[in-house]
């Protein structure tokens, strides 16, 4: 089990610190997808070593993927209408609101 | 299958006839008689929120889905405090959805805050994880589009990717506790966790802590609670106010609602070791850290951004004081008082935005002179924000220092020192700005106007919960009883 729980754990932490150091929203879009993804990997290796019994994890797992498409398509959608404004994709450009 | 179940659905089944009735009106209707569409939208609605208050007989039959949905008196009650508030924001942001700039989206915008309400119903009914999740997400995926729904203004445009960048990251940091809550109790039941979950041994408690940080991060996010709140200043700012409103108001409440069922059905069995010290110190940075910054804030949706930061932190104290009932009931009443006094602040700033469309500190120096009733209503907000009897705001705050009293802890009586302390604090920001409208001799930058009917109507509404749900007692007596 420790050899799927390890790499999910790595990814997670990448994620994590891809979203933190990227600028670019489509990078940090990549990073958000690669946490979620750990977190599934997550739900099905502890659903199938140590509850084999139900199938509760592999059930959040599919619901978690389509929710995680939708929040992709919504942040897409508005990462498109960020670059329509200001004709770039940096979130460092995104601070203009500060008084 | 049983489908009388769905019965104890009534209010998230009739939420969604709603919801329908106004997106075929929004479909089908011809172009001509859609002007009409947020009145029928108010009128609905308005139906829909006394239906909620309708005497419901209660039985044990009312979890469904075996157990992963739940309706309780008190479920039902935050449901009807979120309904009142809705209800005012959709009628403050009538004239601004009515606007020439918005007018054909504006069906979108009705459509996108009834579905959010609905995806709270099942944050706030939800007991178990999978329920919990699908509506968290509900409820926030709609918010990123509604933050964005200015689609030509910059400021709305920032303020929308920096909420849904912070959202779908909580949303992970929240999965990734989760997953953890289900690697150690093998369950995801709010019921099953707390009993499966062993503490007495060493790393059995340390998963369950580093688990708890995780879950605990995820909804911080939601709340906004520091060290989590550093989207919500610009969001606020960015967002369209009718949308701040809804924001700040209705998702804290129904956030906060959700944070107690969870850290206490699920984690309740651990609350001393596991989670106790980390809401502890939750409360006192948001308090502090949201009072300091409030000070130094120039625009008025920022520092009232700022200002609900700390209101969640109050807001806080009575989950800490949850095993008592009074802890659930000054919760509920904070969250209602909150609504009333919140969407009063953001009502004015709202209809002075639409009229002359200034938003800064300094332009509301003098205001009493041109638009007294509008000043005199801000500064009804303010005393209620900051919590000077015989407005409902010293209610809420009495009672919900009361509540966390109760607990009889000596740190209990040093958190609720400091949070007075910060009520203190927060007396001062929220003074400038009535002193600006009342004491200040410059002459006023905003001319007098005559606001619409709808926000009138908002603001009188919440003027009146303002004044009455201090004194009239029926108010709270009547959430303690469902407590």
């Amino acid at each position: 089990m420790i050899y799927y729980l390890v790499p999910a754990l790595i990814m997670f932490c990448c994620g994590v610190y891809g979203f933190v150091t990227r600028k670019n929203m489509i990078a940090m879009l990549i990073s958000l997808e690669l946490m979620l993804n750990a977190v599934d990997i997550n739900f099905v290796v502890f659903n199938r070593y140590l509850y084999p019994q139900a199938m509760e994890g592999m059930m959040f797992t599919l619901f978690a993927i389509a929710i995680a498409a939708a929040e992709t398509a919504v942040a897409i959608a508005i990462i498109i209408n960020a670059y329509r404004s200001i004709k770039n994709v940096d979130v460092t450009d995104f601070n203009k609101m500060k008084e | 299958m049983d489908y009388s179940q769905f019965l104890a659905m009534k209010q998230e089944i009739c939420l969604l006839v709603v919801f329908l009735l106004v997106f075929l009106n929004d479909t089908f209707l011809p172009r001509r008689s859609q002007d009409s569409l947020g009145w029928i939208t108010c009128v609905l609605f308005a139906l829909f929120t006394a239906f909620g208050f309708c005497p419901h007989v209660w039985n044990t039959s009312d979890a469904v889905f075996a157990g992963m949905y739940v309706s309780t008196p008190a479920v039902a009650t935050i449901k009807n405090i979120l309904n009142v508030g809705v209800l005012i924001v959709l009628i403050q942001s009538l004239k601004w959805a009515n606007s020439e700039v918005q007018l054909v989206r504006r069906g979108e915008f009705y459509e996108l805050v009834l579905i959010t309400l609905l995806g709270m119903y099942f944050m706030v009914s939800a007991r178990h994880f999978l329920l919990f999740f699908i509506g968290l997400e509900t409820a926030s995926l709609p918010l990123a589009a509604l933050v964005a729904f200015d689609k030509h203004r910059y400021e709305s445009t920032e303020a929308a990717v920096k909420y849904v960048l912070t959202a779908v990251f909580s949303s992970a940091i929240f999965l990734m506790g989760i997953s953890l809550v289900y690697g150690i109790s093998g369950s995801l039941y709010f019921s099953q966790i707390g009993v499966a979950v062993d503490i007495t041994s060493g790393t059995g408690l340390i998963a369950l802590v580093i688990a708890l940080g995780f879950v605990m991060a995820g909804i911080g996010f939601k709340l906004s609670l520091v060290p989590f709140h550093l989207w919500t200043a610009d969001v606020y700012q960015g967002a369209p106010t009718s949308v701040t409103s809804y924001l700040s108001v209705i998702s804290k409440g129904s956030a906060a609602f959700a944070f107690l069922v969870i850290l206490w059905q699920v984690f309740g069995a651990v609350y001393p070791e596991a989670w106790g010290w980390m809401l502890y110190a939750l409360i006192i940075l948001t308090i502090t850290v949201g009072n300091l910054f409030a000070i130094r804030q120039k625009n008025l949706k920022r520092f009232l951004a700022f200002s609900s930061v700390s209101q969640a932190g109050y807001i806080m104290l009575g989950i800490m004081a949850y095993p008592h009932t009074i802890g659930i009931a000054s919760l509920m009443f904070y969250i209602l008082v909150y609504i009333f006094s919140n969407l009063a602040a953001f009502g004015v700033i709202g209809a002075i935005e639409n009229n002359t469309g200034k938003v800064w500190m300094q332009d509301y120096n003098g205001l009493y002179k041109t638009n007294p009733r509008l000043a005199f209503t801000m500064m009804l907000a303010m005393f209620s924000l900051a919590g000077i009897p015989p407005f409902a705001g010293f209610f809420s705050k009495f009672f919900i220092f009361t509540g966390a009293l109760s607990v009889g802890t000596t740190a209990i009586y040093v958190l609720v020192l400091i949070a007075l302390i910060n009520t203190i604090v927060s007396l001062y920001y929220y003074l400038l700005v009535v002193k600006a409208m009342f004491i200040s001799e410059e002459p006023s930058t905003i001319a007098t106007f005559r606001s619409a009917f709808s926000e009138r109507l908002a603001l009188w509404v919440c003027v009146a919960g303002i004044i009455g749900l201090g004194i009239v007692s029926f108010f709270y007596d009547s959430i303690i009883a469902v407590a």
